[in-house]
């Protein structure tokens, strides 16, 4: 296989990775805003929790599996007791109220975890048995765990789609999404509805933060950088719709990832190296906000919003 | 007729500021003179979301963004050797007034959650834009070769000449500010916050008013930037840090949203609160966090309002 | 030839599997009342929303004047003259009641991007402002917070505010909701002084205001306009009797 088709090839298997990443965040978070109509901050905290849970359990029991198998109750369980003890009083406040207090909470995680952890990085490594690389083609090795995030998260976008379309808690979802106050006029009961799709964020934030571990690094604030990037693929996919999640995941992904690796290169051969030099990393790092100003520009409510225009 | 209680508490606040660097001077605490120096700073970029947020309902969590780029603005120049105070501020309002005009014509197609995260994404956009600028310091940022020359009228390395100087840039812009929400201008937007569809039933648009708002707050903001980096005499891109944006939200809140006073109050409240709280223990945010989640809970009226006794904006 | 000033063709509107608004036709009279009546979840909502520029439609056409404004938003709607109450009051609570309608002047002046001048002391807003308080009986009650007026008052203060910005066309979504006897007769009262000055198209439910005040009466049930006619014609239309008045109430 030549070279470039390689790189290109492997550069697209990472974006798809990525992808995978900002789905497992952007699918609850997605759902939050759409049925509880919340803007919570404090999403990236879950994936952080999941991070240093999974780190301590995988220590404790010196199995990284079983780190991340007890990482996603244990999130899951975190973000029930966020939800009941600080964020019930949010539902019926203002969006501000809910920024700034959650905001209040990131504050409030990134330093318990700095208490406990401390400041520095924690490097995580991919586990004996998962690390190596596999033949995706011949001519393509690649990174066998990247591979297993993509079969993982493949799965779950798959067992999303079959809860969401197929049960009945799904339907109650969809129709959250779709008009709020409609299910509570059903007699849906709300409360626990909420609950269960905050925890159901939760556990996904936590499963990304866990496999996150080994490929980034863990540290206090680590949610707030990958969760800006979730914020726009809400935005580009589309408010309260796990298909608009599983788009803008993957288009967020790609361009993100293909933007580092190549533009500064592309752009070489347009002008000069030492203008590409300066101008590819600073594109690359704005691309995606970029593409996220040019789909609001056409469709500000997304493109696959689960509410519908009037 | 005997002044109001508002005018006793404002005027006694420009008093109380005035008289800082005479006190700093005579107690030989110049620390003080900086920290209220700082205070300004970020209550003119405070004031000036105080605009957006408070009086037209639109929340901005991308704020700090406009002080990145004034920052940036007096940075750049100086860095290549021009010094030139009016060209720099000039630039820092005229630039970060032009990018709030592209992010808020965006921005305002939308409305809610989505507006929220996107003047987030916009700023955190330019935080990445200004890591990736190598030649100013990256993710390090870099010194301010020299602050700003205004040729002989005022020499800004006196730092009693430069606390005077924040100080009538900061009434200036309350003065301003007071005509403009009152102004025609100024009820439309209050009127398309307190309601939008009856807003648009009598005959207002609101988007053009929200956007130049938008903008109006926006080179405020780069303002306080440019000032801000003659301040620190040092610029990085956290100064566009998202949690910034949050910081200078909480001034706007903490002092008393739509009364703009209220936030300079908030921004002297909060920097001193994070001063006092640092010296007790390096993980002062952890008091902090939950002390901004129960301001929201359950003081949200603002210190302003308890001071002076009235109601916010109407 | 009466003069036409609002004209509805084809109007329709789905809501999923809902019809609506099923191919309305409707014209208005310039200077006429014309009431629009029916029972609940007949679709006079949408019709309403429809007319005002809250919602577009799926097909069809409105005409208001020279211009089709089918596609135009609420406020281009309004500088083109015309003026709208809502069915749940809608003002700005927290403003003055002088505010309010010294708003509805602004907006209807058109000319809002006036930086420096206190609104509050310009008495090219304040003025006519004033008149239209008294006009709807409010000038006692001028410098108190919307939100503290009485619900009668606010409704009121929603008229000052419609005729403040010199309508062609008043679109009266309930105007007599929620009010009492007294207040609701004042209402009527009222309203009946605006005939011939204002073209008026009201959503009513409250039959007596209804006959007093229409010259017209348009009868909608699921989204299609059965009858149109004069109130005595609408009293004795067999169809109508069936499907809406029953046959015990006229």
């Amino acid at each position: 296989m030549p070279l470039m088709l390689a790189l290109v090839l492997e550069q697209t298997l990472n974006g798809l990775q990525y992808g995978v990443m900002l789905f497992l965040m952007a699918a609850g978070l997605t759902l939050i805003f759409g049925i509880m109509n919340l803007v919570n901050l404090a999403h990236g905290s879950l994936y952080m929790v999941g991070a240093y849970l999974a780190t301590a359990f995988a220590e404790r029991t010196g199995s990284f599996v079983l780190g991340v198998a007890l990482a996603l109750p244990a999130t899951l369980l975190v973000g029930v007791v966020v939800e009941v003890v600080a964020l019930r009083t949010l539902y019926e406040r203002d969006h501000l109220d809910q920024v700034l207090a959650t905001f209040g909470l990131i504050l409030f995680f990134n330093e318990l975890i700095a208490i406990v952890w401390g400041r520095a990085a924690i490097f995580t490594s991919v586990p004996p048995f998962l690390s190596g690389h596999f033949r995706v083609l011949p001519g393509l090795p690649y990174p066998t765990y990247r591979a297993v995030i993509i079969l993982v998260g493949g799965a779950v976008a798959v067992l999303l789609w079959a809860l969401v379309t197929h049960t009945r808690l799904g339907m109650r979802i969809r129709a959250g999404a779709s008009n709020r106050t409609m299910i509570a006029a059903l007699g849906v009961d709300i409360r626990l509805l909420y609950t269960l799709v905050f925890g159901l964020g939760a556990a996904l934030a936590g499963l990304a933060g866990a496999m996150a571990g080994p490929l980034y690094s863990v540290q206090p604030g680590m949610g707030e950088s990958i969760l800006i990037q979730v914020f726009v693929v809400i935005v580009i996919g589309g408010i309260g719709s796990i298909r608009g999640a599983i788009v803008g995941a993957l288009v967020v992904g790609m361009a993100d990832t293909l933007g580092r690796a190549f533009l500064k290169p592309v752009l070489a051969t347009m002008i000069s190296p030492p203008a590409a030099d300066k101008a590819g990393p600073a594109l690359a790092s704005m691309s995606i906000y970029l593409l996220m100003a040019a789909v609001l520009f056409f469709r500000p409510e997304g493109l696959f919003p689960a509410r519908s225009r009037s | 007729m005997a002044p109001s209680r508002r005018t006793l508490v404002l005027a006694a606040g420009g008093v109380a500021l005035a008289l800082v660097p005479p006190i700093a001077a005579l107690t030989n605490q110049p620390f003080y003179l900086d920290l209220f120096r700082r205070m300004m700073i970020f209550a003119i970029a405070a004031v000036s979301l105080d605009l957006i947020l408070g009086y037209g309902g639109m929340v901005s969590f991308g704020h700090a963004a406009y002080l990145g780029i004034g920052a940036y603005a007096v940075g750049i120049p100086a860095y290549h050797g021009l010094q030139n105070g009016w060209l720099q501020w000039g630039l820092a309002i005229a630039a970060s007034a032009l990018i709030a005009l592209v992010i808020g014509a965006i921005s305002l197609r939308t409305s809610g959650v989505s507006f929220i995260m996107i003047t987030l994404a916009f700023a955190q956009m330019l935080y990445y834009l200004g890591i990736s600028l190598e030649t100013y310091g990256g993710d390090n940022g870099m010194r301010l070769a020299a602050r700003s020359r205004f040729g002989g009228i005022v020499d800004l390395r006196d730092p009693a000449v430069f606390y005077y100087v924040v100080l009538a840039i900061l009434v200036l812009f309350l003065a301003l500010g007071s005509r403009l929400v009152e102004s025609r201008f100024g009820m439309a937007v209050r009127a398309a916050k307190s309601n939008e569809a009856r807003a648009r039933a009598i005959g207002f648009s609101p988007l053009p008013y929200k956007l130049t708002a938008f903008v109006i707050a926006g080179g405020g903001g780069g303002l306080a930037g440019a000032l801000l980096a003659n301040q620190t005499e040092y610029l990085t891109p956290d100064f566009m840090h998202w949690t910034r944006s949050g910081e200078i939200m909480f001034m706007v809140i903490l002092g008393g949203m739509g009364t703009l006073f209220g936030p300079v109050i908030g921004a002297v409240a909060l920097l001193l609160l994070e001063d006092v709280l640092s010296a007790l223990t390096a993980h002062w945010q952890i008091i902090l966090g939950p002390i901004l989640v129960l301001v929201v809970l359950f003081a949200k009226r603002g210190l302003f309002g308890l001071l002076v006794g009235e109601t916010r904006d109407g | 030839m009466a003069e036409t000033l609002l004209s509805i063709r084809g109007l329709t509107k789905r809501f999923g599997g809902l019809l609506a608004s099923d191919r309305i036709d409707l014209d208005v009279v310039l200077g006429e009342t014309h009431a629009i009546i029916g029972p609940n979840g007949a679709g006079k909502t949408t019709l309403i929303g429809q007319l005002a520029g809250d919602l577009w439609p799926d097909a069809g056409a409105i005409r208001f004047g020279d211009h089709d404004v089918t596609r135009l938003d609420a406020p281009h709607r309004a500088r083109h003259g015309l003026a709208r109450s809502f069915q749940v009051t809608s003002v700005f609570r927290d403003f003055s009641a002088l505010d309010n309608v010294a708003l509805a002047v602004q907006a209807h002046r058109g000319s809002s991007f006036r930086f420096w001048r206190p609104a509050r002391a310009d008495a090219t807003l304040r003025d006519p402002a004033r008149a239209a308080l008294q006009s709807v009986g409010l000038e006692a009650r001028a410098e108190v917070r919307a939100a503290n007026l009485a619900h009668g008052e606010q409704r009121q203060l929603e008229i000052a505010m419609a005729l403040a910005t010199e309508p062609s066309l008043l679109l009266l979504d309930e105007p007599v909701a929620g009010m009492g006897l007294e207040e609701s007769q004042r209402m009527v009262r009222f309203l009946s002084t605006l005939k011939r000055r204002i073209t008026i198209v009201l959503v009513e439910h409250d039959m007596d205001a209804v006959f007093t005040l229409a010259d017209r009466i348009s009868v909608m049930v699921y989204g299609r306009i059965i009858a149109t006619g004069t109130p005595p014609e609408i009293r004795g239309n067999d169809e109508v009797r069936r499907a809406y008045l029953g046959e015990d109430q006229v």
